[in-house]
């Protein structure tokens, strides 16, 4: 019918109006090649699960599992006690996260709440400026200034220069950023309704922060802190600075002394602080750790995730 | 229970009554936002402090050498030790980022945001690459390590080199730096409003067509901010590249970046670990002129993605 009114009324055939060949043509070239670029993201995450996996099996068949669990981590005595390396990571965390929860949700409940949009356009750059500071730079930070300036000065100068502590506050300040900006967005999607309702009811603007504001942004919240806690297990230049331990380390419940995590220990026999080279046990544990890590905080990830997505269908 | 009604209603009302007559000054509550407001003090303070100790350590040097310090290569004597290896090894590596990750980038965006349909494998992919842009770095270290480093050997870098060349730190960079490219051009390609392409799809254009003259123009500035930002990250990104090997300070030089693509290769993080770790204090100070140089060249690329923002950011 309408192929008929067409043809009537113009003197053209529906293939008159369907194109070149060529043009045909590179319309799914385009199509192909983009769809190439996303696909090649997939790749990515196959050939690390690849990877990780490849060397983390070599790895336990060639162990003797009873390393597993030992006195501490030594990967060139063949020691390769997990539990050292993962409460030294949940040490550091814990304390990273001491200083960037506090910090992150402060400073997002005063740019989201308090904040004149002139003041949150000169007050947002100092989050987005220490967001910026390359870890690298913070491990110096924390050797040159966290450790002996407060860390020691705190605890007494017993404390050892290279300790879980300072490196914990360094990974809690490198976090902050991250966490400030995702409970900021959260506390940003709460409908402004809420707010007027609560100070309509006569509510002051404190109680209408932490009794309206907050608890309807709890999901995000709680996003951003398992986000930082993800991005914290997962930092790695401040403790293979300043966290110690760099030829292994003794299992130990103590964040003043120097310890290993599952990073450093990365790192560690990477650049060969053990020079541990070729195919022995010691190379292949490297990537037995950086398949937990990789479980680790995929975890979290995907389990903030959840956390983000509730609060998007709630408002 | 209509007792309780009458209390509160009395007790309401004489609540009201001094709420209304009286001037009251909420004093918890300013302490509460003054609290909050020294949260962001304490960050600024930590970024000066951060800075004047890092100036406090560069500067005696900088003064002494001047700029023989950035024309200078890695030695292990601190006197004639430089950065220069670690300047053009990260100029090196912005180029992988440009070369690669930037295409493939921005050409998995379009094909997510203007060419997917809400298929279960386009749900995967996006969330896939929502993970990515989530795992450690040094988790694509051990990826470089594993794939580009010994899988890859002949090719990377044969003999001597072990595989821990340029190429494989720079592609190791790139696959870091992919997602964020991703995300960020998903972003810009979502503020494009849909009018803007059904008025390309109404005058016979085809979906590339539409995405060359229409989105893509004004997509543009965020792309480029995004972009910019991933240069940052890869910029300071330090862990994946001690991965695959860039431990020393060194880096040939010579024959331009094609001659050095399967030479060891240094960065500028990659060089300030190296410092860091030296016990003399000498090197101490060189870590610091680093940082310096390293931060500066770091602000630099962060505030030309604010001024692009703000120039060109258009509001629909």
């Amino acid at each position: 019918m309408a192929q008929a009114a067409l043809r009537r009324t113009s003197g053209l055939s529906p293939a008159d109006l369907q194109g070149t060949r060529a043009r045909h043509r590179r319309e799914r070239l385009m199509r192909g090649l983009f769809f190439g670029a996303a696909l090649f993201s997939v790749l990515i995450s196959l050939a690390i699960v690849l990877s990780l996996a490849g060397g983390a099996i070599d790895f336990l068949s060639k162990v003797d599992l009873g390393a597993l669990w030992s006195r501490g981590w030594f990967p060139r005595r063949n020691l390769f006690d997990v539990k050292t390396i993962f409460v030294g990571t949940l040490i550091v965390s814990a304390i990273a996260m001491v200083v960037a929860a506090p910090v992150g949700i402060g400073a997002a409940l005063y740019l989201s709440e308090y904040a004149s949009p002139r003041a949150r356009r000169s007050l947002k750059p100092i989050i987005e400026t220490l967001a910026s500071i390359p870890s690298v730079v913070m491990g110096f930070f924390a050797l040159r200034f966290i450790s002996p300036e407060i860390v020691q000065r705190l605890f007494g100068t017993d404390v050892p220069l290279f300790n879980l502590t300072a490196a914990g506050i360094a990974v809690g300040l490198l976090v902050t950023p991250l966490v400030a900006s995702v409970a900021e967005d959260a506390m940003h999607a709460v409908p402004s309704v809420l707010r007027e309702a609560s100070v309509g009811l006569g509510a002051r603007k404190r109680t209408t922060s932490v009794r309206v504001v907050m608890p309807a942004a709890v999901s995000g919240i709680t996003a951003a802190m398992i986000l930082g806690v993800s991005r914290a297990i997962g930092e790695t230049m401040i403790v293979a600075i300043v966290a110690g331990g760099t030829g292994g380390s003794l299992f130990t419940l103590d964040p003043l002394k120097g310890g290993q995590t599952m990073t450093a220990a990365i790192t560690a026999l990477a650049t060969g602080s053990d020079q541990v080279r070729g195919s022995g046990p010691a190379y292949s544990s490297l990537f037995f750790v950086g398949m937990l890590l990789f479980l680790l905080t995929l975890g979290l990830n995907l389990l903030s995730e959840r956390f983000v997505r509730r609060v998007r269908r709630r408002y | 229970m209509a007792e309780r009604t009458t209390t509160a209603r009395s007790a309401t009302r004489e609540e009201v009554r001094q709420a209304l007559s009286g001037r009251h000054f909420d004093l918890k509550g300013f302490v509460f936002q003054i609290a909050l407001l020294l949260t962001l003090v304490f960050a600024l303070a930590v970024l000066i402090i951060l800075l004047l100790d890092v100036l406090r350590t560069a500067v005696p040097l900088l003064l002494e050498r001047g700029e023989q310090i950035l024309t200078s290569g890695y030695s292990s004597l601190p006197a004639n030790a430089g950065i220069k290896q670690g300047l053009i090894g990260s100029l090196y590596l912005m180029v992988f980022v440009l070369v690669l990750a930037l295409p493939l980038g921005v050409g998995a965006a379009i094909y997510m945001e203007e060419y997917a349909r809400d298929t279960r494998l386009t749900r995967f992919i996006n969330t896939n690459i929502r993970n990515l842009a989530g795992v450690p770095a040094i988790v694509y270290g051990i990826l470089g390590l594993a794939i580009f480093v010994e899988l890859l050997k002949p090719l990377t870098g044969p003999g001597s080199v072990e595989g821990k060349s340029l190429l494989a730190g720079g592609l190791t960079i790139a696959l870091m730096v992919l997602p964020i490219v991703i995300i960020t051009t998903q972003e810009a390609l979502r503020a494009v409003p849909q009018s803007i392409r059904e008025a390309g799809f109404g005058v016979g254009a085809t979906r590339w067509e539409v995405v060359r003259s229409h989105v893509l123009p004004y997509a543009a500035p965020g792309v480029l901010t995004g972009s910019v930002l991933s240069f940052a990250r890869a910029l300071g990104e330090t862990a994946p590249l001690i991965m695959v090997g860039a431990v020393t300070g060194f880096l040939a030089t010579q024959g331009g970046i094609l001659a050095s693509l399967q030479q060891r290769f240094t960065s500028l993080p990659t060089l300030i670990f190296t410092y860091v770790k030296k016990p003399q204090p000498e090197f101490q100070e060189l870590a610091a002129v680093t940082i310096l140089v390293l931060i500066a060249f770091i602000f630099t690329v962060n505030l030309t993605a604010i001024l692009l923002r703000n120039r060109y950011e258009r509001k629909w």
